[in-house]
């Protein structure tokens, strides 16, 4: 116990918390986790950031109450203690995005609400923040939420450039003139099937780069 | 009659659960290994939603939307609790699923092991929040109009887990590359399973 209380912020052990999740431990793509509310918003660019903002938000800071509370919690009713913590969150982060992000969260519609059921959240709640400090469950909660937000970002920035031609909002591919030469924007991408089938490829790569995330079946 | 066909068929392929709105795909991927077991779990998610959805419709009408307080008096006519939505929600999905797991768990000890840990997962599946909050997003007139659409969101799901379930069993004898096996390839046939389903799109009976 002393020992971890000497340890340094950024200790080798807390920076690999926040760096595994980006790569070999993501939550999306090698743990499956939180993959409901990543695919729906991902036809543009913006409400794809402001999905991942939020999700870091709510689970880095979930993660560090029940960090705190951890051994006040009754373990028969955990559960349900987790889903207040978190719906709280929500509900916070549902009424900001109303008040200074009408639009987008308009966009978001209920997608907003559907974090507090991201298994990501939940999961790394009991995996994580039951059984570790505050502080390592708040860089592990950063580090999980960034991984989730990095696939949502990749996701929306392939499907809102090859459909609707723009990189939030700005008009990319018209600039670059090849509208002209008689480019046209595939309507394919804007459409939900298109975001499994890129959440599919991503996987393929990482794990044709990354030959220890290959299933053995 | 017709308006109640209408939103069942609608919520079963044009809005499917999956396919259009990716929820639920936590269990979905996770559970679909066998049929046997995707069929239970598939039952079990159309059960939690036609308790579900109409219990929150209920709570919404009387309880959380602007007004809706006015049974209780005059005084009560401008409180509005709908910030409390997802709160209670989420608290009335939880019950619920610790309901259906005490029965199963009385009734079919089997179906209760074979779906595991599972079972509590389904109060963390977007499906069942989602069903929810669709319901109160849509305004549906009615309970029987909000439970047409439980159901039907909950049959369209348990069609979807079912389907790529036994996709799924084939697949093992196919040679796939390796880095797509397992959940790669999984995303890809969903992707295709939901172009399919795009078919559907626009039906209006």
């Amino acid at each position: 116990m002393d020992k971890q209380e000497k340890e340094p912020l950024f200790s080798a052990k807390n920076l690999k918390l926040l760096t595994g999740p980006l790569g070999k431990n993501n939550p999306i793509t090698v743990q499956v986790l939180g993959i409901c509310s990543a695919l729906a918003i991902t036809v543009k660019l913006k409400p794809a950031l402001v999905m991942a903002l939020s999700v870091i938000a709510v689970i880095s800071i979930s993660n560090v109450v029940i960090a705190s509370l951890r051994k006040y919690i009754p373990e028969r009713i955990r559960i349900i203690v987790q889903l207040v913590v978190i719906a709280t969150l929500v509900i916070l982060v549902d009424q900001f995005l109303k008040a200074f992000a009408f639009e987008v969260s308009k966009q978001l519609s209920v997608f907003v609400g559907l974090i507090i059921t991201n298994c990501i959240i939940m999961g790394r709640l009991e995996a994580f923040a039951m059984a570790n400090k505050p502080w390592p469950s708040f860089i592990d909660g950063l580090g999980n939420g960034a991984g989730y937000g990095i696939i949502l970002v990749i996701v929306a920035f392939f499907r809102e450039l090859l459909g609707s031609g723009t990189v939030l909002d700005y008009p990319l591919v018209q600039i670059t003139g090849a509208y002209s030469t008689g480019y046209e924007n595939n309507g394919m991408m804007i459409l939900p099937p298109m975001a499994l089938i890129v959440v599919g490829i991503i996987i393929w790569v990482q794990r044709s780069r990354d030959k220890s995330l290959i299933e053995n079946k | 009659m017709e308006n109640l066909l209408n939103i069942f068929v609608k919520s079963i392929f044009v809005d499917n659960m999956v396919f259009a709105y990716f929820l639920g795909m936590c269990s979905y991927l996770a559970v679909s290994k066998t049929v046997k077991t995707s069929v239970g779990l598939g039952i079990a998610v159309v059960f939690v939603l036609f308790i579900t959805v109409p219990v929150d419709f209920l709570i919404e009408k009387y309880l959380l939307k602007k007004g809706a307080l006015v049974w209780l008096g005059e005084g009560f006519a401008d409180v509005d609790l709908s910030f409390l939505t997802f709160m209670v929600f989420i608290a009335v999905i939880a019950a619920m699923v610790q309901l259906v797991e005490m029965v199963i768990e009385k009734f079919s000890p089997a179906l209760y092991n074979s779906l595991g840990i599972f079972l509590p997962l389904i109060a963390v599946n977007c499906a069942i929040l989602g069903a929810s909050l669709f319901m109160q997003e849509r305004e549906y007139a009615n309970v029987l109009e909000a439970t047409v659409f439980g159901v039907g969101s909950g049959v369209g799901w348990l069609l979807a887990i079912v389907g790529i379930a036994a996709i799924r069993e084939k697949l093992r004898y196919s040679k796939v590359p390796d880095p797509l096996k397992g959940l790669g390839i999984t995303f890809i046939i969903t992707g295709l399973m939901a172009i399919a389903f795009m078919g559907f799109m626009g039906i209006n009976l």
